[in-house]
């Protein structure tokens, strides 16, 4: 099973855990991960505040490379990535015009065809089937899912997922025999590229969805975007600073969650470059006790 | 050399095209003489047979206009009309007639002064392609007939 | 040999100014078949109709032409005219030299040949007319209701008030529809039970007016003045006659905990019940899906406890057909629910409920007798949201469209939430308030200043639950923005309001049209609110968008009057524009092949099967025919025959081929 990918710049840099364990669960689960040939930057925030064409030049040549060679599903772990190739192939595929003139910038044909997928969608199309029996050992955590803003919004050109309480996360978790907690900050804003110029509003922003999942018993935040990460994870003075205390849950991606329970090594899936250490007791749900029959009464009752 | 002066009929719908132009008139908003209106009950009832006597009998354009889509007092006849226009276009090319001869639009019954414009600008257009001979020419020819004898 | 009079008229100085209306009548009487023509100043004023009247009898006239005006102002008038002077109306037509050739021309001989031309025409299509009679189509002088709301019950008892006979259709167990539900109405907060209720029950006992509840429209065949209706009545399994409703089997029924449709699932009901206590009619109906007996074979404790052994087990559905003159539909509406919204918990959290829970909450005879206690708990909440615009005016939910209804109803359910939790704290978000109507900004403004509910304009964006508190968060925009988080007891959704379940289904059955979202389409958005585009066939109330009880039932009236004017006469006058499948003798008895590619594009359906048979009784042609009840006269069918086997009368093709050929007489030399 061959499967393009595209890694982005954060894939190859502070994003290097989440590229270790994509390839470490793809390897697993034998999926061939091969890279877009002679792949370029997304564009990310930069160009689409600078210049239409560019933000839309930058993912079709990318998109072009991987129809060149016949990839037709190609996986993006980034969220960032993900959002600008969706976009661009959703603009242009709705403007005929557009999409000459852009065929013209890259000097390149581009077709529009290639199936994108974030890396919960690849999960559930070629990970999900064969996962059962590759289980080793149950991922009994209670943990809270969040997915951010990129990979749900915006829901016309993405059509992924309900955007305003998404499952996709959730419900891998629940097969690799976990919890997973309905909370209230899903799809709240992480602070996102604030990170460098404004730190203590992602500080703010990142603390109260740490705090929203720590005081709901969560014991790890599943995410599934590098930028994500580096907010939750790397950002804990930043957040520790708002939340006026310590706060120690670590923050996984997905596809660490789906490591752990395949058995892979930690190392291989990069868990050490995590800053903070991932340490979580096992978390096996209470039974529910059996419902007493007046338990219930109507409401006409009361 | 004296100005051409076409001869266009236009089609029209009574509930809006009809109506605009009746509104045209009330707004006293002038424009070209050469059309004659014949009014039917809807674009729908319009059929094409009528515009190639129209062409054959010395009308040099044609103006169509109904009501706007969504908007036909029948519910779907200008929608009929525009798709038998459609196939009709095909069917003008290969009996010679130039398809730009045939001018189809939308007049609702408020808009007197497009009304105007539609007429002047389909004169206009028309004037410029010049007059509808070919139809003429071929029977002064003759060649209808020999082709019905031979 | 037809002998046309022609009559070009001055219109003051109107057309003459322009025009050489002298000329135009004098080349008008060298035409072929003309033997009168004359102008005069004002033609439509009394003497000049005397003079076309006049002119008929001296002259024996076939056809008239008008050149004046345009036959949209004037055509009837003459019509009258010719008709006074015994000449069939359908043979005189107008010819438009005002609006289209002396107004937008200036004076000129082009204008004048113009005028020529156009009155050349109108010769030569008026001697290719016929004389036409108006079509009369006999009325059976009995309405259906469907749908048994506040609007069914006023158009109801509004027709038989008139004399008629009317049949209401109510597809669930009692009449009443949503206003039975509500609590108070506003802007006068009058409890809805109290002014409704008296009107049901006169539905009920009107000699005119027969009732069938719990029953639905099977399907509906004909047309104006003559549908053909199959009424399904349920089994309520019950002998109706022998029931008192005493309500006896329903207190003894096993089965009590069945979420009641009419306490929107905030009570329970039995299996044999009747949805509220008064309830029209009041007797009970067994849910097959919930009843002991039906799912187990045993029980039968309804039967054994019946004082008048009324229950009957093997009752099955009726179908009634009844012959109707014309159709109300007043079908209502649907309003989503809390779990249309993921961003508002998805109704996983059971204290986020909609406003026809809320109105069940608040009403007197309600699951907790109109206290407003939180379904999770039984808790009096101390702090409620109440959001306006959930789904409404929301592209992204595919509700374009204001629910008109919301901002009135929040105002209220914030006002009487006030009035019984009077330490409570009412929030409200909302886009705008849109409070058009008699009474209603000054009763939104009530809610505000008399009654400090706080609103924000601001939508809100998520709902989640926090130790047993509703965390709304929201946004303030009028100071810039700003968020805003409460922590609520309980959250109150006014939902869209929505085409109701089955609309879709009953529009096919009905040949109604409707909207993208379902409500059925009236014939004209201004002029003809209360029409649809299938004759006989009226709406009223939220089946054709949503509205408040004042509209539905100042619509329902409207249409209650399109349907008294429908049978004021024993005949229905038609205008006889309307197509029709020529015949001739046999063995072809029409040029019409019987493809039937005119049934599709006729948007009224007005095209039928026609089947030839011999004296054996075998068939041996199918033709098309039209229904002259139904066709309206677009010819659409008629420019689509491919055997030219239909014309439409007053437009044929004769009359059409003339008037073009003529117009362009000049120009063929």
């Amino acid at each position: 099973m061959k499967l393009g990918i595209y890694p982005g710049c954060s894939l190859t840099g502070s994003a290097r855990d989440y590229n270790e364990s994509v390839f470490a669960i793809a390897e697993a689960c034998d999926i061939q991960l091969e890279q877009v040939p002679d792949w370029n930057c997304c564009g990310a925030t930069a160009a689409h505040n600078m210049n239409k064409e560019l933000s839309l030049a930058l993912p079709a040549r990318i998109l072009a490379q991987a129809e060149k060679v016949g990839m037709t599903d190609i996986v993006i772990p980034c969220a960032a990535c993900y959002s600008r190739l969706m976009v661009t192939q959703h603009e242009l595929n709705n403007d005929p015009v557009l999409k000459n003139r852009v065929s013209e910038i890259i000097e390149m044909d581009f077709k529009g065809t290639t199936a994108i997928l974030n890396v919960v969608q690849m999960i559930d199309k070629y990970v999900t089937p064969v996962l059962k029996d590759k289980i080793v050992k149950n991922f009994s955590h209670k943990v809270a899912c969040y997915y951010g803003c990129l990979m749900v919004r915006p829901y016309k050109v993405l059509q992924y997922d309900q955007h305003e309480d998404p499952q996709g996360m959730d419900n891998v978790i629940r097969l690799l025999g976990g919890t997973a907690i309905d909370w209230g900050y899903k799809v709240e804003c992480c602070g996102a590229g604030l990170t460098m110029s404004k730190t203590e509003i992602v500080g703010m922003l990142s603390g109260k969805i740490v705090k929203d999942a720590t005081r709901r018993g969560a014991q790890a935040i599943i995410v599934a975007c590098p930028m994500c990460h580096s907010n939750l994870d790397m950002r804990r003075p930043a957040i520790n600073e708002y939340t006026k205390e310590k706060m120690d849950i670590p923050v996984l991606y997905i596809t660490d969650a789906i490591g752990m329970a395949l058995g892979i090594d930690e190392k291989k899936l990069g868990l050490q470059r995590h800053f903070v250490p991932v340490k979580m007791a096992e978390y096996i749900p209470p039974v529910p006790e059996p419902k007493k029959p007046k338990a219930k009464e109507p409401i006409n009752n009361l | 050399m004296e100005q051409f002066e076409p001869k266009l009929v236009a089609f029209v719908c009574n509930w809006c095209t009809y109506a605009g132009a009746d509104l045209t008139g009330t707004s006293r908003i002038k424009y070209a003489t050469n059309v004659r209106i014949i009014r039917f009950p809807c674009t729908g009832r319009i059929d094409f047979m009528l515009i190639s006597k129209a062409f054959a009998n010395g009308a040099d354009g044609v103006i169509v206009s109904g009501c706007h889509p969504n908007d036909c007092h029948y519910t779907s006849g200008n929608f009929h009309a525009r798709r038998r226009w459609m196939s009709f276009n095909a069917m003008l090319t290969f009996m010679g007639i130039d398809p730009e001869r045939i001018i189809f639009s939308w007049v609702s019954a408020a808009e007197g002064a497009k009304w105007a414009d539609i007429v002047n600008q389909s004169v206009e257009k028309i004037r410029k392609i010049g007059p509808f001979t070919e139809y003429q020419k071929l029977v002064q020819s003759g060649i209808e007939e020999e082709n019905f004898n031979g | 040999m037809s002998r046309i009079g022609v009559f070009v008229c001055h219109c003051g100085e109107n057309i003459s100014a322009t025009v050489d209306v002298a000329k135009v009548a004098d080349d008008s009487s060298r035409l072929p078949g003309v033997v009168h023509s004359v102008d005069y100043k004002y033609m439509c004023s009394d003497p000049g109709q005397t003079l076309v009247k006049e002119a008929i009898k001296e002259h024996n006239l076939t056809g008239v032409v008008v050149a004046a005006c345009s036959p949209r102002m004037h055509e009837p008038t003459f019509r009258k005219a010719c008709a006074t002077a015994g000449l069939n109306p359908y043979l005189s037509e107008m010819a438009n030299v005002r609006e289209h050739c002396s107004w937008v021309h200036d004076k000129g001989e082009q204008t004048t040949q113009k005028a020529f031309d156009v009155v050349r025409a109108m010769i030569s299509k008026v001697s290719n007319n016929g004389a036409l009679e108006p079509i009369k189509v006999p009325v059976t002088k009995r309405a259906l209701v469907v749908g048994g709301g506040v609007a069914g019950i006023q158009a109801a008892l509004d027709i038989a008030n008139c004399g008629h006979q009317v049949i209401l259709v109510e597809r669930s167990p009692s009449i009443g529809g949503h206003m039975a539900q509500l609590s108070e109405t506003f802007p006068t907060l009058d409890c809805s039970q109290c002014i409704l209720t008296p009107r049901m029950v006169e539905v009920a006992q009107h000699p005119n007016i027969t009732l069938y509840t719990y029953s639905e429209i099977e399907s509906v065949d004909g047309f104006i003045g003559n549908f053909k209706v199959k009424i399904r009545k349920r089994a309520r399994n019950l002998d109706e006659d022998l029931c008192t409703g005493c309500g006896l089997c329903t207190t003894k029924c096993p089965q009590k905990k069945i979420p009641s449709e009419f306490e929107q699932g905030l009570g329970f009901r039995p299996a044999i019940y009747t949805p509220f206590p008064q309830a029209v009619p009041n007797k009970p109906v067994i849910d097959h899906d919930n009843c002991t007996y039906y799912k187990s074979g045993k029980c039968k404790v309804c039967e054994i406890v019946c004082p008048t052994k009324a229950i009957r087990f093997e009752q099955e559905d009726t179908i009634l057909d009844v012959e109707i003159g014309a159709i109300v539909l007043a079908t209502g509406f649907d309003i989503k629910r809390s779990d249309f919204f993921p961003e508002y918990g998805k109704g996983k959290y059971k204290d986020v409920i909609d406003g026809l829970q809320f109105e069940r909450l608040a009403s007197a005879s309600g699951p907790t007798q109109g206290m407003i206690r939180r379904p999770s708990d039984g808790q009096i909440p101390k702090k409620i949201v109440f959001i306006a615009c959930a789904g409404s005016r929301d592209p992204a939910k595919g509700i374009e469209y204001c629910s008109k209804i919301c901002c009135m109803y929040t105002a209220k359910h914030a006002m009487l939430y006030k009035h019984k939790v009077h330490d409570g704290e009412a929030h409200v978000f909302y886009m705008d308030i849109r409070a058009g109507g008699k009474m209603y900004e000054e009763f939104v403004r009530r809610a505000i200043v008399e009654d400090h509910v706080n609103y924000t304009r601001g939508r809100v964006s998520t709902i989640y639950e926090l130790d047993g508190k509703l965390i709304v968060k929201g946004a303030d925009t009028l100071l810039g923005a700003q968020a805003v988080e409460i922590e609520a007891d309980m959250v109150v959704l006014a939902t869209a309001g929505i085409a109701n379940d089955g609309s879709e289904e009953l529009a096919q059955k009905m040949h109604v049209s409707y909207d993208e979202h379902k409500f059925f389409a009236e014939a004209h958005p201004k002029l003809k609110p209360v029409e649809t585009n299938t004759g006989g066939i009226f709406l009223a109330g939220a089946c054709q968008t949503t509205r408040d009880i004042p509209d539905s039932v100042s619509m329902a009236s409207g249409a209650a009057v399109k349907v008294a004017a429908l049978f004021s006469s024993d005949l229905l006058t038609r205008e006889p524009i309307v197509a029709r499948v020529n015949r001739i003798p046999g063995p072809s008895h029409s040029t019409c092949v019987g493809c039937f590619m005119c049934q599709p594009v006729c948007p009224y359906q007005a095209i039928e099967r026609e089947e030839i048979k011999d004296r054996a009784g075998n068939v041996i042609k199918s033709l098309a025919r039209i229904n002259e009840g139904l066709c309206q006269g677009c010819g659409t069918c008629v420019a689509l025959c491919r055997s030219k086997s239909i014309d439409l009368l007053g437009y044929t093709d004769n009359q059409m081929h003339s008037e073009v050929l003529s117009v362009l007489e000049e120009a063929f030399v």
